[in-house]
């Protein structure tokens, strides 16, 4: 390609530093932060060696494989190894997201709102833009494999030595950038930012599904999966390079077919054909509530989908659980809690809490468009009609309300219909719905704390997602880890009784009910007393 | 030569045929005016000579270079408004202009400053909190403070208020004494009919009429008011003669400009009491192809 495709990539780059000069550092921190903060807790939680080797034992189990990528050096097991088992693969998904928002910010979505047309008109090449992002995706995942890889090896962790600690940024690091050239390749082929990020989420969703599934069951089906190759270095026992070059040299030849696709076509178009729409709303459309189920509609199939098919692949592995227990009885003696439960039941819980974490994200987003709507000027359009605050409002609350609902009841069917396929002896689908629904106040007070923020300071609203990543990391490490008892009293997942590992606690549940209502109330209130907020 | 030239130019979007075998030619120093209504192909023909889509069919060359493969060479030297600007939230207007300024190469920081006190443009405010217009003041600072040789605007004073529109137009009339080219896409009829020395005019992707304003008035109407002293009779039959209506001694008519001369010396015959012409506008130049298929109305 000529070289003036590539006028002022360099300028581009600096632009794109300029404009995420908070943003970046902040993804940075954070990830390294978390890397650093939980390895460091991995040696004050476990001190003898025979707690270590305990922990190996869990890590046998099938479940632990599917949500965490399969177990190496067990019978020797060592900090290092542990912190790789159970973290990389985790925080290869929150690097993942990082580098495909990263880059579909600065590609498609700045194509779809003009501001490439603006910077085209000047002398900049063809492939410019999309040379400076992925310079930027490629620098930043680096200097993060940097930052996590020296500070894993400063902590001066036994068994975490220099090149397991770089090897470890480096798996890390190369995720990030595989990612980034994805999404840099479905930007070429979707003309809406939305589509864009859709399509690389679901693919990394994919990712995983394969691999959770692979890990479990067939090594041929992990090496299709991009997280199933870096669970393959070993890191901190074999310290294996070659899945990096794997990863980085597919990611490689993705960036080269995006860059030739961009270089062919259109600006602003993509090439996937886009479908005609239709020409007069249908009925259902003409209210407030009929309006925002379609804005959201493919969201809300979309994560039904992914949930319910997260559900089952966590289902399919309780066939192997079932094994797993009766082979080790070590681990019978030390985990069992309650005589009358089976051990397989306690596993249901565990998945169970993860799954309710995730099916708040759709809820908030449903709820959050309410925000986004009043940000973008849209909101104008439907109150200076005959829709009142209150009105609009409350469609979005209610489809919030109904897809928090929609969503574990998903998680319970997808988890029971996969359960059922491969268990000798199937647990019974109440037992998986009252799991699963016992969140449901839990996601409730969630939603309603984001309606008191749309109701009084709507630009704060990114404070839900840091709330509800909060949640996230106490609950789910909180399974592995003895998280002190206030951190997860924090959240409200964290009076939600395990079900069925705990009884039903109706105090705690109408409690937490009655606070999301009172929440929901206060921010209904602030909503209609202030000033809706129009840009330009 | 020409700085634009444009020769059967085509350009689908799926089913859509958004331009249709356009030529086009604008000479060095002129300001030339392209005019359609919305979805005609304007802004399609603007991209490609932006190099920022490309053509199934036809060249379109700028400085005699190809617009797809000489891209950036071509923007050295050109400055484009586009009608639609959206701009990066989180940057002030003044960096904004910094940035394009500098992408282009070239730095006249006196002019810059003089442009946004004549656009009375705020640089230190955030775009994200910028009204419509001040977004266009933006970039309209940032193009017009390029040392350019052609100016590519597309509908670019959509969104100024009267006072800024008429800034605007003393910009372009002193590019104009300067030699400067400029390619005005618009609909706001006055401004092209005020600045531009030659236009043409497109509708569903195919340009319908070319020529300077003088050279597209033989193809319109003068309206005529007319008062006699005598009764004229078969008014209607002569050549030309359209929306004839009477009252009394006193008809009003619209004359095609070519048979004008043949209908006065007719009229005079009748004693005239009085006269009133309104000389034909480049709206109605519009107008009547604006109407398309309908034809005579």
């Amino acid at each position: 390609m000529q070289t003036s495709y590539f006028h002022n990539s360099g300028r581009l780059s600096r632009l794109i530093l300029r404009r995420d000069r908070l943003r970046i550092p902040l993804w940075l921190i954070i990830i390294t932060a978390l890397t650093l903060v939980i390895a460091f807790a991995y040696t004050t939680l476990f001190t003898t060696q025979q707690e270590i080797m305990v922990f190996a034992e869990t890590m046998r189990n099938p479940a632990m494989t599917a949500m965490m990528g399969p177990g190496y050096g067990l019978d020797n097991y060592t900090y290092g190894a542990m912190m790789a088992h159970t973290m990389l693969v985790f925080t290869a998904l929150a690097v993942a997201i990082m580098s495909i928002f990263l880059v579909a910010r600065h590609t498609r979505r700045d194509e779809e709102s003009g501001r490439i047309e603006m910077i085209r008109s000047l002398p900049v090449g063809r492939l410019s833009n999309l040379s400076a992002t992925t310079l930027i995706s490629l620098a930043v995942n680096i200097i993060m494999a940097l930052l996590i890889g020296i500070g894993l090896f400063l902590l001066g962790i036994e068994s975490m030595d220099l090149q397991g600690s770089l090897l470890y940024g480096a798996s890390l690091g190369a995720v990030g950038i595989f990612f980034g050239a994805v999404t840099a390749l479905f930007v070429q082929l979707t003309a809406n930012t939305r589509n864009a990020i859709g399509y690389s989420l679901i693919f990394l969703g994919i990712s995983y599904l394969v691999r959770a599934l692979g890990d479990v069951s067939s090594e041929a089906l992990s090496m299709l999966s991009p997280l199933g190759w870096i669970t393959r270095t070993q890191v901190y026992v074999n310290n294996y390079w070659w899945p990096l070059l794997l990863t980085v040299g597919m990611a490689l030849a993705v960036t080269a077919l995006a860059f030739k696709l961009n270089s062919l076509r259109d600006l602003e178009a993509g090439l996937l054909p886009a479908k005609p729409g239709r020409k007069t709303a249908s009925s259902w459309l003409k209210s407030p509530l009929g309006l925002a189920l379609k804005l959201q509609r493919t969201s809300l199939l979309a994560w039904a989908a992914g949930i319910f098919i997260l559900g089952a692949s966590y289902g399919s592995v309780f066939g192997d659980v079932d094994a797993f227990l009766e082979s080790v009885e070590m681990y019978r003696e030390i985990f069992i809690i309650a005589e009358d439960i089976p051990l397989v039941e306690q596993f249901i819980a565990t998945l169970m809490s993860v799954m309710a974490l995730i099916a708040a994200a759709p809820a908030l987003i449903m709820i959050l468009k309410v925000k986004s709507e009043e940000k973008a000027s849209r909101i104008e359009h439907l109150l200076s009609r005959a829709v009142s605050r209150k009105q609009f409002l409350g469609s979005y609350l209610l489809l919030s309300l109904a897809a928090s609902l929609f969503m574990l009841f998903l998680s319970a069917l997808g988890m029971w219909s996969a359960a059922a396929a491969v268990m000798d002896d199937p647990v019974n689908l109440s037992l998986f719905l009252r799991s699963a629904l016992v969140y449901l106040p839990a996601i409730w007070a969630l939603i309603g704390l984001t309606v008191l923020i749309i109701g009084y300071k709507p630009g704060a609203a990114l404070f839900s997602w840091i709330y509800l990543a909060y949640s996230f990391i106490v609950i789910y490490f909180g399974e592995i880890l003895q998280i002190p008892d206030w951190l997860a009293r924090l959240t409200p997942y964290g009076y939600v009784p395990k079900i069925p590992l705990e009884e039903i606690n109706f105090p705690a549940l109408i409690i937490l009910a009655v606070i999301s209502i009172i929440l929901m109330a206060a921010g209904y209130r602030g909503y209609r007393q202030r000033d809706i907020q129009l840009s330009g | 030569m020409a700085v634009i030239e444009i020769k059967d130019l085509a350009k689908s979007f799926g089913e859509v045929q958004a331009l249709d075998g356009i030529n086009l030619k604008v000479e060095e120093g002129e300001v030339y005016g392209y005019i359609g209504p919305n979805g005609a192909g304007k802004t399609t023909t603007i991209r490609i000579l932006l190099g920022i889509l490309q053509a199934d069919r036809g060249t379109a060359t700028v400085f005699g270079r190809d617009t797809w493969q000489d891209a950036v060479e071509i923007h050295k030297r050109i400055a484009y408004v586009p009608g639609e600007v959206n701009l990066w939230p989180n940057l002030t207007g003044g960096e904004i202009i910094d940035l394009f300024v500098q992408l282009r190469g070239s730095n006249h920081k006196s002019r810059r400053e003089e442009l946004i006190e004549r656009f009375d443009l705020d640089p230190s405010k955030k775009c994200r909190s910028y009204s419509k217009g001040n977004r266009q003041k933006v970039v309209l600072v940032a193009a017009f403070a390029a040392e350019a040789d052609l100016y590519l605007l597309d509908e670019p004073s959509s969104g100024l208020d009267p006072l800024m529109e008429k800034v605007f137009q003393e910009c372009i009339t002193e590019f104009k004494e300067e030699g400067k080219t400029v390619f005005l896409s618009s609909h706001i009829l006055s401004e092209v009919e005020k600045l531009c020395d030659r236009l043409s005019i497109i509708r569903q992707g195919k340009i319908i009429e070319s020529g300077s304003l003088d050279e597209l008035q033989h193809l319109t109407r003068t309206r005529i008011v007319l008062e006699t002293k005598e009764e004229i009779p078969s008014l209607n039959d002569l050549n030309g003669i359209h929306d004839l209506k009477k009252q009394n001694n006193t008809h009003s008519f619209l004359v095609d400009t070519a048979e004008l001369d043949q209908v006065i010396q007719h009229i005079s015959k009748f004693g005239v009491k009085k006269l009133e012409s309104s000389p034909p506008k480049l709206e109605d130049v519009f107008m009547e192809h604006y109407r398309g298929e309908v034809g005579e109305s």
